[in-house]
């Protein structure tokens, strides 16, 4: 192999072979994916988010979160995604034509999220995990967001988002200063939206809900 | 005159040993002395800063209210701080620096315009630098491999253009008549980190396919900076030294040419296998994992070369601290390649996707493989550029020792961990903070591996700096090795 360009030749096909198959084809096969209209419903699915959640997702993005956090449902029987309630059905391609940035993500080392707005609907639930994850899980690894939060002087009534703390802990935190209240940032209500705004619990022709057969040994 | 090339000089790109091919060499070292030496110390000064964001975000994993209050060092942004030191701090500038060495040398021709390079040198490491800080203020794209903020991407892609070019430059105006297997993989992997890298930024960045066809582009890109950047470089590298330090030719020049295409035409297909289970079309994520399976192909034709060049020279491992590295590196390629493999087997993928068995596995690549074949290469390519010895063995063995047992106790215990994790997590019927708390132990194991690592990066700065300060000794010098005295067939052990 003494001729350069030749060998630069190879180098050229190589990779575009790949860059063919990998990417051009798939944007061609499914670049254009619409989303679906459902007559039953009179609704197109997936629907679009709230301009608070569309900011909860760079909120996610900013911090990190899809390190940990996968958001993609593998079908039942590859893995327990199912079982462990993380969707009624697999993720589809047609679930994220309308995210601007997909975070399917590689690493649970916290559970799925692509459905948790539906398997965890409470905003306050949310508020107290992301203050400290011990509030509501405890024995979790993952990192507290104390900093989406501001402890602050009530001023006239106190603010109706104000994070109910158990009273012992918000005494060993030194949060049970009389006449101040611990409040979500604008980041931290953008967030919440946004993870309450993950559910894809609508139908597609191509995605329906998993129902298992009732007798039969596989599960 | 030259004479035409036999067929053994042709597969041996060990040094001529008269003195006018001793001459120009010098003098081609000289030529790359300045931009090499810059391209190091900032992989170095990456190095550090990249094992310190490491530490943080390792211990973050299993003691979650360590430096909690930090919005700067919340774990998705020291994590991402960490991944992009190493990767584009460290890891490419010192392939850098080891490709321009071994371009010229392999070339034999001198670098013209090494400033240009320095220039290239700066630009690069201010993109990085801004990257870095962008991510640690929460700019990160949070897309794999690719977060550094499209405000920064521009200085890289500036520095990069420079590079290649230059590569190139050296070797059109190469004066060997043979064009070596490290060329090969030099020139391919200069070429192609570049398309990569722009089809990446287009369709992810700065105008986004829709859908989950961005994360096809994602791990074509990211699993292919790790297969047609990183792995070729590692490669050029290992297919160089090996020989180079035990005055042998390479096993086989026909086994290193299948080696080379396979790896070429298979390993780019196999990022898919990142998303197997993922909500993508079968058809492609089949095709990765096929693809994943044939890379069986170059990485046991390669291993066979590069094992087969080491049998009957496993005593150099004693005195050449270049070697070890290398071959320590060259050996783990072999596995870490023919656990990708298996990795991408459906039912082997359905346990260790999502878990920290791939966190290990990538680990091994990077750093058991790449980073020890770079540490192996600078101890050869430094003092030819300072023309000094290293000041201390004992650092080098620390550094060594320190970084081998290290990451294999890394490597060890997040795989087996990983795989707990993987069944476990399998298993709908064990609640999910219990796969959580089932981990700990292996998390924790992984900090106490980054220690020992860090010990090993700390004994390495310290020998470069304590190097670099030293006076230049008169008259010729002999190489610092581990052991003192060996007798080899060739006197350019180091």
């Amino acid at each position: 192999m003494n001729r350069g360009p030749l060998i630069f030749l190879g180098i050229f096909f190589a990779l575009a072979f790949s860059w063919t198959g990998v990417v051009l084809t798939n944007q061609i096969q499914y670049g254009s994916l619409t989303p679906f209209y459902d007559q039953g419903e009179g609704k197109t699915f997936p629907e679009q988010r709230s301009g608070l959640a569309e900011r909860g997702r760079l909120v996610y993005q900013d911090l990190g979160c899809l390190y940990c956090h996968s958001q993609q449902v593998r079908r039942p029987g590859f893995g327990a995604d199912t079982e462990r309630g993380w969707g009624e059905r697999q993720s589809v391609a047609r679930d994220y034509v309308n995210d601007k940035r997909v975070y399917l993500g590689t690493m649970r080392t916290g559970p799925d999220l692509r459905n948790i707005g539906a398997r965890q609907p409470s905003p306050d639930w949310h508020f107290l995990h992301l203050f400290d994850p011990q509030l509501t899980s405890p024995g979790s690894i993952m990192a507290p967001f104390g900093f989406l939060y501001e402890y602050r002087r009530i001023v006239g009534e106190r603010s109706p988002k104000a994070l109910k703390l158990p009273g012992d802990y918000a005494k060993r935190r030194s949060l049970d200063t009389p006449g101040y209240e611990l409040v979500p940032t604008a980041r931290a209500e953008a967030l919440v939206a946004y993870l309450l705004s993950l559910k894809d619990t609508y139908e597609f022709p191509e995605a329906k809900p998993y129902v298992p057969k009732k007798s039969g040994g596989a599960k | 005159m030259p004479d035409a090339p036999s067929l053994a000089s042709s597969l041996n790109p060990a040094t001529p040993t008269d003195a006018v091919a001793r001459a120009e060499l010098s003098e081609i070292d000289a030529s790359a002395k300045w931009p090499v030496i810059v391209f190091l110390l900032s992989g170095l000064a990456w190095l550090l800063v990249g094992t310190v964001f490491a530490l943080i975000s390792s211990i973050k994993l299993h003691t979650p209210e360590f430096l909690g209050d930090y919005e700067w060092l919340t774990f998705g942004r020291a994590r991402t701080a960490h991944l992009n030191s190493v990767v584009y701090g460290w890891s490419t500038n010192v392939a850098f620096a080891v490709a321009f060495w071994l371009m010229a040398r392999l070339s034999r021709a001198r670098l013209r315009h090494g400033g240009l390079l320095i220039v290239a040198a700066c630009f690069w490491n201010l993109g990085v630098t801004i990257g870095v800080i962008g991510i640690l203020a929460g700019d990160s794209t949070s897309i794999e491999w690719l977060e550094i903020p499209p405000y920064a991407t521009p200085l890289l892609f500036v520095a990069y253009a420079l590079v290649g070019v230059w590569a190139v430059i050296t070797f059109r105006f190469r004066k060997s008549e043979h064009i070596y297997v490290s060329q090969w993989y030099l020139l391919a992997a200069l070429f192609w980190f570049p398309w990569l890298y722009s089809v990446a930024q287009i369709m992810l960045i700065f105008e986004p396919a829709r859908g989950t066809v961005q994360a096809l582009v994602n791990w074509w890109f990211a699993h292919n900076v790790l297969g047609l950047w990183f792995t070729p470089i590692g490669l050029a590298a290992a297919y160089y030294f090996i020989p180079k330090v035990l005055g042998k030719p390479i096993h086989s020049y026909y086994l290193s040419v299948l080696g080379f295409w396979s790896l070429a035409i298979f390993y780019n297909w196999a990022g898919v296998h990142h998303l197997i289970g993922g909500p993508v079309p079968a058809w492609v994520i089949s095709a990765g994992i096929a693809a994943s399976l044939m890379m069986v192909i170059p990485v046991v034709v390669t291993a066979i070369n590069h094992h087969l060049t080491m049998v009957g020279s496993f005593s150099a491992l004693r005195y050449s601290p270049t070697l070890r590295f290398v071959v320590f590196g060259a050996m783990n390629y072999t596995l870490v390649s023919l656990i990708g493999s298996t990795m991408a087997i459906r039912g082997v993928n359905e346990t260790t996707h999502f878990t920290h068995f791939t966190v290990a596995h990538a680990h091994q690549g990077m750093y058991a493989f790449f980073t020890m074949v770079m540490f192996g290469s600078v101890y050869y390519i430094l003092p030819r550029l300072l023309l000094k010895e290293w000041p201390s063995a004992t650092l080098i063995r620390t550094h060594f020792w320190a970084t081998a047992i290290g990451i294999t106790l890394y490597w060890v215990g997040l795989s087996i961990g990983g795989w707990i994790q993987g069944t476990e997590m399998n298993n709908g019927g064990i609640a999910f903070i219990d796969v959580v708390q089932h981990t700990i132990p292996y998390l924790f194991m992984r900090s106490v591996s980054g220690i020992v690592i860090t010990i090993g990066h700390v004994a390495f700065a310290v020998n470069v700096v304590w190097m670099l300060c030293a006076r230049r000794p008169a008259g010729a010098t002999v190489p610092t090795l581990f052991h003192p005295g060996p007798v080899l067939s060739t006197p350019t052990i180091r």
